[in-house]
């Protein structure tokens, strides 16, 4: 057999039938719903008089619309209503809220073991690629394509391109997941990925425990990428082994067995390579409104009239505007008025982990909201077993429930117009956390610093 | 579900050539969540067309009279990057936009697309800007003709030039077809996949 990348193997594993032109109707083995496109899906889905064709491998969760209020009414608001509605009709599983389960479908996916290696896996949303962690296939979706899951359980996809980014070396002190990946976007852009699945290796990825390769994985998409992925190992097995949903007994071991096969065989090609070495990674921090740009937090505000590209010095002129930032000047020190620690991208336990051991015995800076939004039910009441809670309680920060909250803002919950945010999410874009919200990504780490300093800090100045 | 078919249109086209227009800033998570898809077209670009005070920005080019009909984006790199939000096409067509040209697409937003009937064309970006540039030669008189089943543009001084799609995705705008319909026909085939894997993995169906 020809040595195969990890992406062709997931791929071919799920060919129901070859469309030709590089198209393929392929099996989608685990469908993500949440509470914004899902209701309308299973209700237009019936309204077409189609059936759910296997609502067994459709997993429901509302996280999306509902508020993250500490002690929230368990209703959830209207749409968190109406998809409990729909998918009870349907006979799909729904993790409601206050059960453990609930949470950011990202989150809550690998830990419950429904997220498994060498598995196709598909949700309404863009960070969807945040499963390849796992050693699954997994890409967002728009609507249509959901009701196409929904009525067929499969897809019409074409096969992306390769790409393989490998991370050697050794990071430094305080250098997490989060700013490999900023620093990966920054250096080949929000577009690079375009019409690839991006295969993340190297050893400082082996060296990653599960929760940082989602991460990793999570910001796939704002390298443009379709779907980013991490072979599966040791690390990946010790984490999923009894977890609620993963295969127990002579089942796991059967499973286990195929998993060992998923990797990129020696001697694959791969479209594009890149290289990228971790000692030379800073704590990152974004300064426009693309993840792509982004700058070591000891670094100054780029200039964009040292910038040829016409289009590209056009954007960097808008964001700046927009950022109320002026080009030549050190990003840290800027004031901020908001730190919000928790979407998709960074609201596991390691996460909250690594921002309390940075507030731990300190104080937030007067004047600064802080949020700690955890990403699951599970996720909060592990925390709270370790009394995280009480850590960011008292240096000032607010404790709330799981839900993507200040990361997108369709809870209601936003940034005022102008004001300055620190976030461990996703994205910077324009009006992202809310209308005239000016948002800058970091690490959950640097997020807890820019908390205490009220301004953007190099955590490496913190000390112990 | 039908979809609208996609032939050969004649508009104005709007020169939108900044990078990385992503479907957040074309369409707001507040609109999606409180209106039905087909009254998002006034909020489309919300961002963009009106100023913090709540003042249309007259500088923004859909503002700009000559381009407030334009039926064609002209767009930088990365057009509809991002959210996975399927309001941004629903948005775009909303105020009449039928396709845009781009040098490249959020991912997502490109499937999205097809799935709605609209045209998405990957064109080299000093190919986008010699357009563009005729465009704005004659604001107000310029019209761009896209011809899908012959693949290509007719820019505003009559010049043609040809783009290449996807053959598989060029057949489904011009029939408008409804793939969840096309799909069905091929229950036997998901059936006879699904009974193979079940022995080949037999985990992913007992979770």
């Amino acid at each position: 057999m020809s040595a195969k990348t990890l992406l062709d193997k997931l791929w071919d594993d799920h060919v129901v039938a070859d469309l030709g032109n590089n198209f393929s109707l392929l099996h989608i083995d685990r469908h993500l719903i949440h509470d914004l496109g899902g209701p309308r899906g299973l209700r237009e889905t019936e309204k077409a008089g189609r059936r759910v064709r296997n609502p067994d491998l459709s997993f429901a969760f509302p996280d999306h619309s509902v508020p993250s209020t500490p002690g929230r009414a368990l209703d959830g608001g209207t749409y968190a209503s109406d998809l409990r509605v729909q998918v009870s009709r349907a006979g799909i599983k729904l993790f409601d809220l206050g059960q453990p389960g609930q949470g950011i479908v990202h989150v809550t996916g690998p830990e419950l073991g429904i997220t498994l290696p060498g598995v196709t896996l598909v949700c309404g949303d863009s960070h969807t690629c945040t499963h390849g962690g796992m050693g699954a296939l997994a890409f967002g979706i728009g609507w249509n394509e959901l009701c196409h899951v929904l009525a067929t359980q499969t897809l019409v996809q074409q096969r992306p391109k390769r790409l393989r980014v490998t991370f050697d070396g050794v990071p430094a002190q305080g250098i997490q997941a989060k700013d490999f990946i900023l620093y990966l976007i920054g250096q080949i852009g929000a577009a690079a990925g375009t019409g690839y699945a991006v295969e993340y290796a190297g050893s400082a990825i082996r060296a990653l425990p599960v929760e940082g390769r989602l991460t990793m994985c999570n910001l796939s998409i704002e390298l443009g990428a379709k779907a980013g992925m991490v072979a599966p190992d040791d690390v990946t097995y010790e984490y999923l082994a009894d977890r609620p949903y993963a295969p127990k007994g002579a089942m796991w071991d059967r499973a286990l067995a195929h998993w060992r096969t998923l990797h990129s065989d020696a001697g694959t090609t791969f479209d594009r390579e890149v290289h990228i070495d971790v000692a030379k990674i800073r704590p990152q921090i974004t300064w426009g409104t693309s993840p792509q740009d982004v700058i070591g937090v000891d670094e100054m505000v780029p200039d964009p009239d040292t910038v040829s590209d016409p289009g590209r010095r056009n954007a960097m002129r808008a964001a700046l505007t927009y950022m109320g930032l002026e080009p030549g000047k050190p990003i840290e020190g800027t004031p901020v008025d908001w730190v919000f620690i928790g979407s998709c991208t960074n609201s596991r336990l390691s996460d909250l982990q690594s921002a309390a051991a940075v507030a731990k015995g300190r104080k937030v800076a007067p004047g600064v909201k802080a949020w700690v939004v955890p990403g699951s039910e599970n996720v909060k009441r592990a925390a709270e077993a370790e009394g995280l809670d009480r850590v960011f309680l008292d240096a000032g920060f607010e404790w709330r429930e799981a839900s993507c909250s200040l990361c997108v803002g369709a809870n209601g919950e936003m940034v005022s117009p102008g004001q300055r945010s620190v976030s461990t999410s996703n994205r910077n874009f324009v009006g992202r956390q809310g209308p005239g919200a000016r948002t800058h990504l970091a690490s959950p780490a640097m997020a807890a610093a820019a908390a205490l300093s009220g301004a953007i800090a190099d955590l490496r100045k913190l000390g112990n | 579900m039908a979809v609208e078919k996609f032939t050969v249109m004649t508009s104005v086209a709007a020169p939108l050539l900044r990078q990385n227009i992503d479907t957040d800033v074309i369409i707001r998570v507040e609109r999606l969540v409180a209106l039905p898809p087909d009254q998002l077209g006034p909020y489309a670009f919300e961002s963009l067309r009106f100023r913090a005070d709540g003042t249309e920005d007259p500088d923004f080019v859909l503002n700009k009279p000559d381009y407030r009909e334009a039926g064609i984006i002209l767009a930088g790199d990365n057009f509809g990057c991002g959210s996975s939000r399927e309001h941004a096409v629903w948005a775009l067509w909303g105020r009449g936009v039928r396709a845009v040209i781009a040098p490249s697409f959020g991912d997502i937003f490109f499937s999205n697309c097809f799935q709605n009937g609209m045209l998405p064309i990957a064109l080299p970006i000093e190919t986008i800007r010699e357009i563009a540039d005729e465009v704005e030669a004659s604001p107000g008189n310029a019209r761009v003709t896209i011809d899908l089943p012959k693949s290509e543009i007719i820019s505003p001084t009559g010049r043609r030039i040809p783009f290449s799609m996807d053959p598989t995705r060029q057949t489904q705008l011009l029939a408008g077809l409804d793939e969840i319909g096309i799909t069905l026909l091929r229950e036997p085939e998901i059936a006879a996949f699904q009974a193979r894997d079940r022995n080949n993995r037999p985990w992913i169906y007992q979770p």
